[in-house]
């Protein structure tokens, strides 16, 4: 099982090489410093020494790959490659293209997006599994036929209308907790109520309908039939059996997202002024700031392939029958 | 007396999209408390159903309209959700077809043991570990305290039905409903599953209710029997009654269409037609369309349930008065149906081999670690050596897991052999390539077991029988294929028109037919019968055993027939190879290794089948264990561990083919002394 | 010619996918294993009633899909050639058929923002009134009349409900004739198949036990009806749902973002689809090494976040867009190729789902028992990919396709407002909301273009998931749960006391 966790991490770097290769080639490569220099200059101020100019402030004016003027192993670190890319995998992201420390700022963004993006993941986890419990308890019945309905219709509505409609009654309308805004410590609590309802009943409505397909297909195996010939009650065979079964490709299928919860929400953050990593990297993709989205795909790919490997591994906790193999 | 279960005119209906189908159209038994009470049907008459009612547990798209199921004088269909769920698992218990499947898989043994001592007695702690450890051992569990802390899926088939048993015995059940309990099961386990549940009976005195379509396993097990055809009991008996003389036309058909060696020379009986929809409103009797004896009243009038001679009771008109039946017009229906008028190419010695096999090994590379070194090797098939001669046909004999299926796709270079030689009409095959090998694959084609799967269910039959044809370039222009087509389609017995047709609009019989002919339409010398009847009904597999036979004899066809099933070769097979674990213990002439067998294991496998016949005087040799590991077969002769004749010798290497006689080789040091 | 016609790339794949779509209605209609699992969801009553909605908005977004420009007027002929015939001028802007049947709302600007309905301007603007005996009238702050808004009302104090209502309920009046229309077409259509009287036939619709849920069919579209018949008329002489900043009408606009959000629903999965199908296909069949390379390029690309390769692959256009300004002659077609490469960016991200999920279906088929076969027949490995499993995946396909488009619309939506979406002049849902966003603060609050916007999409959204799901359950055999009866209760079995 070891062998097969170091493999999978192996593996796993080898991803993250194939993504620094892709960004690498999409920022330098199909997009030139140049064309970003032109960009960012704005059209008036264009001129060949002004992008010189900003190139050289940004540390742009080196080649991409090979550095045949420098000497020795400065002919391939001295590059925009090594020095751009290559350095991120020490979490080197340098500096952001208006001058700021992007690790920095990165650690200090990542805390307000945690306080936004675990509970919403917990609580909506737990909301969506309890409801889909309940469907499929009462499955062939109204109850359940209105819960799907209800579930379709709240997943046909955009997330921005959860957020505009949330802050308008909510904030607006009812003046309970302020519209937007953030504070540290215990008083980022009023902040954070709003965002964490809405992110909840925002991801209710498809997070439901899936569980309770996941549930449906359990509940027509036939261990099931064989726990209700034992004489169990439905309760019983339903917490004792199927959601111990279901937790499996329920659990597992939530782990990959975990690490990711890093990276805040994109949307939210930004509606309601937590200045998160999302709302960073939103305010980045606006100002076109390449330095720093660079960097955001990094830490996304590298949480992503995070969550990976934690799914691997939680299969191996959750299902006895991966644990024993 | 009264009975322990009394079912009184049960109807179950089912809603499906094609109307309602009345699975279960009034039925009444009575089991009595300490006897097995078999209910024996083909696939699809409702016997499951049957089971299901007395727990209460249908789909839901379920529903029993009529009726009464008594337990002990208290009707269960009357009971309160709460109170049904006291009888379930504490007064009836059930045990299922597929062990593998009805067992948690995340929960352990012990706790899927504990959670019904927990529900219906007052056991806990101490005395319930006791007690489980009591059932265990009683199911004949090895090394049951550590079993119980187990997973489903560490255990064997045999062992899950073992703990089937168990969970299903722990609240000490008056009565044990067994939906097929060893359907999924090989034969010799099978014996084991069996003895172990008549031991059982025996022990705690508790009515079974078995449900099965294997009328060996009746024959074995039952006190009583009722047969079920299209919703109905049609036949009640006693076990004598019913195997000496089966009164119902459709019962009496049953046994002429099971396979065996009386029946060699001669063709088995075929019931023509299907079971009728049950959605169907019937005006007369149901097997009245597919009866050789019905008259016009048979069509217009539903037969009762009729009342004969010791407690054997027969709905059917011929017996109700209305025709006057000659009691000695009755057939004994277990004597042979036709003088056994021995087969022409029986006589026929073999002649040059037309396949012939050695030292044949298929290896499955194991790869473990950080780099996925191979550390070992599965040897599925482990050094095979075989012959076939021309127009006759070889059976490969085993249980589930020795490697018969994968040998069979190695000798068609479906899977590359690791070692040994394949020789096809003097020709080496191993060592084609590609084209070569593509030209030769029009000589040795494959026939499947299973029918739904072996056709792909978007392309219409037309398209299915001429892929082939295209591909080996047997007819060249479209017009000289749609003739061959229709040859091939007739000579399996389907009308032209079906090629016009998808295979989901065929029933089982009818597209293994197609696939039949699909491998026909290549003109091949061999074909590779790979269990194709073990998917059907007893009376469908006479069908396809006739055509087969019919195929063999008209067109001088060579098969290599893989099946389990033993009396399916003694009707079929000239020659026949025993394999366990890789390797083939035992080969020779049919009647040299089936009546005579020598090999240990052959002679166990033998004993294991239940028979109609010697019903209760047989002695089963009982195997000890289970089928090891390819991945790590037993050091010198494979099945030592298992064998009760084994010698230290065995452990040591794997015996030397000892030739018996002029047509029989067996593999084991036993037989040694009497060739020196 | 009175216009020119202009075909943008993304009419040009609308088109096209039309076109297979033909083509496959017409292969399902021969085969009849193809046309079950059709029938099926023909049967499923809100399904049926989501197709009729579905199917107003694709007859407005293929409406909006025939462009042209239109001729310019006859300038005076200044040229001293007389005999050479005249080179016609077109309009520079780019128009489409909706845009030409939309005319009368669409060229009715106001200045700034009004109300639903409204014949006054939103906000108090300085207003001169007319002075008595032609002195110079007082300024007083006020809110203006509208220009075309109510414009017909002598006083809108008095006359505006009352003409409001009358033409409400003309429209209602009028829908009920169009929908008896309808319903006797239908009946007409319908008899002769049945070989039912029409009173039978009409009994049975009406009691809903026809096999196709006409019932369902005709109350929606009746429903339809009172909805837009009212709306037009009123559309005559109102602003149904207001306007927007710059005085443009909003219902106007909804109905133009119809075309925006089924281009990025339906092409978005269409552009990737043979690669993710070939791909998925391959990696599963042939194994081995061509797998491993398979799964290593999606699983890479997939551990990009999305957004993050939308915006770099946004940004690159907008560069390419910046050198190369010959290459669009119109802000219409650079619009267009923008929201043609949203398609491909976005498909690029999404394709790897129905990759892996085709990789499995395929490791499942190969070892069935008729690919075997195939395999004994020597048939090659192209072959057998083409003939056994790719047919045996189209209903995955399918599905996939169907269930993928609600949740691509919902993200034009938030793309747009990260800024990464459709061009800023393309109109859209996303576009309309971020504009309203902006003015959430006001006192009182513009709500109808986020209200307008909430509407449309949810129809349009709600329309398609119902379909999906139907879809879903008539061809994945494994959810569908088996009767359809539904219970009051948690009843187990009969009997039940």
């Amino acid at each position: 099982m070891y062998a097969y966790i170091v493999r999978r991490v192996v593996y796993a770097v080898f991803i993250l090489i194939g993504v620094n290769l892709i960004t690498f080639a999409l920022f330098f490569k199909v997009n030139t410093p140049d064309d970003i220099a032109r960009l960012q200059l704005g059209v008036k101020y264009v001129t060949p020494e002004a992008i010189a100019q900003w190139k050289a402030d940004r540390g742009y004016d080196k080649p991409l790959l090979y550095n045949a003027r420098a000497e020795g192993r400065h002919k391939f670190t001295d590059t925009i490659y090594f020095e751009k890319s290559v350095e991120m995998f020490r979490f080197n992201f340098g500096r952001s293209d208006d001058g700021r420390d992007i690790a920095n700022e990165i650690s200090m963004r990542m805390w307000p997006s945690l306080a936004l993006a675990v509970p919403v993941f917990l609580v909506g986890m737990l909301l969506q599994i309890t409801f889909a419990l309940m469907m499929a308890f009462f499955r062939a019945t109204y109850l359940d036929f209105w819960g799907v309905v209800l579930c379709v219709v709240m997943m046909s509505i955009s997330g921005l209308f959860y957020i505009i409609g949330g802050q308008y009654l909510i904030s607006k309308l009812w003046n309970l907790v302020p519209i937007s805004g953030y504070a540290t410590g215990f008083d980022a609590f009023k902040f954070l109520v709003l965002p964490v309802v809405v992110g909840v009943i925002g991801g209710v409505g498809s997070g439901a309908r899936w569980y309770r397909t996941i549930f449906l297909e359990e509940v027509g195996k036939d261990y099931v039939r064989t726990a209700r010939a034992k004489g169990l009650s439905e309760i019983v065979v339903f917490f004792r059996h199927v959601l111990r079964n279901a937790m499996i490709p329920i659990l597992t299928g939530a782990v990959v997202v975990i690490p990711l919860l890093f990276m805040g929400s994109l949307v939210s953050e930004s509606f309601f002024g937590i200045p998160g990593l999302g709302s960073y990297t939103i305010e980045a993709i606006q100002a076109q700031d390449f330095a720093v989205v660079r960097s955001m795909v990094f830490i996304g790919s590298v949480l992503y392939i995070l969550g990976l490997l934690l799914t691997d591994i939680s299969y191996t906790l959750v299902d006895p029958r991966v644990r024993f193999e | 007396m009264s009975a322990l279960l009394d079912i009184k005119d049960l109807k179950t209906w089912l809603d499906s999209s094609g109307g309602t189908v009345r699975a279960i159209d009034g039925i009444s038994i009575e089991v009595a408390r300490g006897e097995t009470f078999a209910i024996v049907g083909e696939s699809g008459c409702g016997k499951s159903m049957t089971a299901l009612s007395v727990l209460r547990l249908l789909p839901e798209a379920g529903q029993i309209v009529a009726g009464s199921v008594l337990l002990g004088g208290e009707d269960l269909l009357g009971l309160p959700e709460a109170a049904m769920r006291g009888v379930r698992g504490r007064r009836i218990a059930m045990i299922f077809q597929e062990p593998a499947t009805s067992l948690n898989p995340v929960l352990t043994v012990g706790r899927q043991i504990a959670e019904v001592l927990e529900r219906h007695t007052a056991l806990r702690g101490e005395a319930m570990q006791k007690r489980m450890l009591e059932l265990l051992v009683a199911v004949g569990i090895p090394d049951p305290a550590r079993r119980m802390g187990e997973y489903a899926f560490q255990l064997s088939g045999g062992m899950k039905q073992r703990v089937m048993i168990a969970v299903a015995l722990a609240a000490e059940p008056d009565l044990l409903i067994a939906d097929e309990p060893t359907t999924a099961l090989d034969v010799t386990i099978q014996a084991q599953v069996l003895d172990l549940l008549s031991g059982l009976q025996r022990a705690s005195g508790m009515a079974i209710l078995l449900i099965t379509h294997d009328l060996g396993v009746v024959a074995q097990m039952a006190h009583k029997v009722a047969v079920m055809y299209a919703g109905q009991i049609i036949e009640v008996a006693s076990r004598e009654a019913f195997f000496g003389a089966p009164l119902h036309p459709y019962s009496r058909k049953l046994f002429q269409a099971l396979p065996g060696s009386e029946r060699r020379g001669g063709e088995l009986a075929v019931i023509r037609g299907q079971v009728p929809p049950l959605t169907t409103e019937f005006r007369g009797c149901r097997f009245a369309e597919r009866c050789d004896l019905a008259w016009e009243r048979c069509h217009v009038e539903v037969p009762g349930l009729t009342a004969c001679d010791n407690g054997h009771s027969v709905r059917c008109h011929l017996y109700d008065g209305g025709k006057g039946v000659d009691p000695g017009e009755r057939v004994s229906a277990a004597a042979p149906a036709a003088p056994g008028a021995t087969d022409v190419s029986e006589k026929v010695q073999s002649g040059p081999a037309l396949l012939s096999v050695d030292g044949l090994k298929v290896h499955f590379p194991i790869h473990k670690g950080l780099f996925k070194r191979t550390v070992g090797q599965v040897k599925a098939v482990d050094g095979i050596s075989l012959d076939i001669a021309t127009a006759r046909t070889l059976a490969l004999v085993g249980e589930s897991g020795c490697g018969k299926t994968t040998a069979g796709k190695a000798i068609l270079q479906l899977i590359r052999p690791s070692a040994g030689s394949v020789r096809f009409d003097g020709r080496e095959l191993t060592r084609l390539r590609g084209r070569a090998l593509r030209e030769r694959r029009a000589d040795f084609q494959l026939i499947f077991q299973d029918p739904y799967a072996s056709l792909n269910p978007r392309m219409r039959v037309a398209d299915i029988l001429a892929e082939g044809m295209q591909a080996l370039g047997v007819a060249d222009t479209v017009a000289e294929r749609a003739a061959r087509m229709d040859r091939m389609l007739a000579q399996v017995g389907l009308n032209a028109e079906a090629k016009l047709r998808y295979p989901h609009e065929f029933s089982g019989g009818q597209r293994q037919r197609i696939a039949i002919a699909r491998a026909l339409a290549v003109k091949p010398k061999l074909i590779v019968c790979d269990e194709p009847t073990s998917a059907l009904d007893v009376s469908v597999q006479a069908q396809i055993l006739n055509l087969l036979k019919q195929l063999q004899r008209d067109l001088g066809l060579t098969y290599l027939f893989i099946t389990h099933n033993i009396a399916v070769v003694e009707y079929l097979a000239h020659e026949v190879a025993v394999m366990y674990l890789g390797r083939i213990v035992e080969r020779g002439t049919v009647d040299a290794v089936l009546r005579t067998p020598r090999h240990p294991y052959t002679q166990a496998l033998l004993s294991a089948v239940p028979a109609l016949d010697q019903a209760g005087e047989r002695k089963i040799i009982r195997l000890r264990g289970e089928l090891p590991s390819p991945a790590n077969p037993p050091s010198g002769c494979h099945f030592h561990p298992r064998c009760p004749q084994a010698m230290a010798e065995c452990k040591r290497e794997y015996p030397q083919p000892i030739r018996l006689g002029e047509n029989h080789e067996v593999n084991c040091v036993l037989y040694r002394a009497q060739t020196r | 010619m009175p216009f020119l016609p202009v075909i943008l790339w993304t009419d040009a794949l609308i088109y096209l996918l039309l076109a297979v779509v033909a083509v496959f209605v017409w292969y399902v209609r021969r085969h009849a294993h193809l046309r079950a699992p059709w029938w099926r969801v023909a049967q499923t009553p809100a399904a049926m009633s989501a197709l009729v909605v579905l199917a107003v908005f694709v007859v407005i977004g293929l409406l909006d899909s025939v462009h042209f420009r239109l001729a310019l007027p006859a300038a005076p002929d200044t040229r001293t050639d007389r005999a050479a015939p005249r080179e016609l001028a077109y309009a520079v802007d780019v128009k489409s058929a909706l845009d030409v049947l939309l005319s009368s709302i669409a060229n009715r600007p106001e200045r700034t923002y009004s109300a639903p309905l409204a014949t006054h301007a939103y906000a108090k603007e300085t207003v001169e009134l007319p002075g008595k005996d032609g002195e110079p009238g007082r300024q007083v702050r006020d809110y203006p009349r509208l220009k075309y808004g109510g414009a017909h009302l002598r006083d809108p104090g008095r006359d505006w409900g009352p003409d409001v209502l009358r033409t409400a309920f003309r429209g209602a009046a009028l829908a009920l004739p169009l929908w008896l229309l309808a319903a006797l077409v239908l009946v007409a259509a319908c008899t002769p198949a049945d070989r039912l009287t029409s009173r039978d036939f009409w009994h049975a619709v009406w009691r809903g036990k026809t096999e196709v849920p006409w019932r369902a069919i005709l109350i929606t579209l009746g429903l339809l009806l009172l909805v837009v018949v009212p709306v037009m008329l009123l559309s005559r002489h109102y602003h149904v749902l207001g306007t927007d900043k710059v005085g443009l009408d909003v219902l106007y606009l909804s109905l133009k973002s119809v075309r925006t959000a089924l281009v990025i629903g339906t092409l978005t999965t269409l552009v990737m689809l043979p690669f993710s199908v070939m791909l998925g296909i391959m990696a599963g069949y042939l194994r081995g090494w061509v797998d491993d390379l398979i799964q290593y390029f999606y699983t890479t690309l997939n551990s990009i976040p999305g957004v993050l390769l939308i915006a770099a692959g946004v940004l690159v256009l907008q560069v390419y867009i910046e050198t190369h300004p010959d290459v669009f002659p119109t802000s219409a077609q650079r619009a267009d190729f923008r929201l043609l490469w949203l398609c491909i960016i976005l498909g690029i991200t999404s394709w790897t789902g129905l990759c892996r999920l085709l990789r499995g279906e395929a490791l499942k088929l190969r070892e069935l028992e008729y690919v075997q076969a195939a395999q004994a027949f020597g048939v090659s490995q192209w072959r057998i990919m083409a003939r056994h499993i790719l047919p045996n995946v189209m209903h995955i396909v399918l599905i996939s396709v169907v269930m993928d488009f609600s949740g691509l619309v919902l993200a034009e939506a938030v793309l747009s407002y990260v800024g990464v979406g459709v061009d800023p002049s393309m109109i859209s849902f996303g576009t309309m909301i971020n504009a309203a966003r902006l003015e959430m603060g006001r006192e009182p609050m513009v709500w109808w273009s986020l209200a307008s916007a909430f509407v449309f999409m949810l129809a349009l959204v709600l329309a398609a998931n119902l379909f999906a799901d139907a879809v879903r359950d008539a061809f994945d055999p494994r959810v569908r749960v088996g009767a359809r009866k539904l219970r009051w209760g948690k009843t187990t079995q009969a009997g039940e006391a």
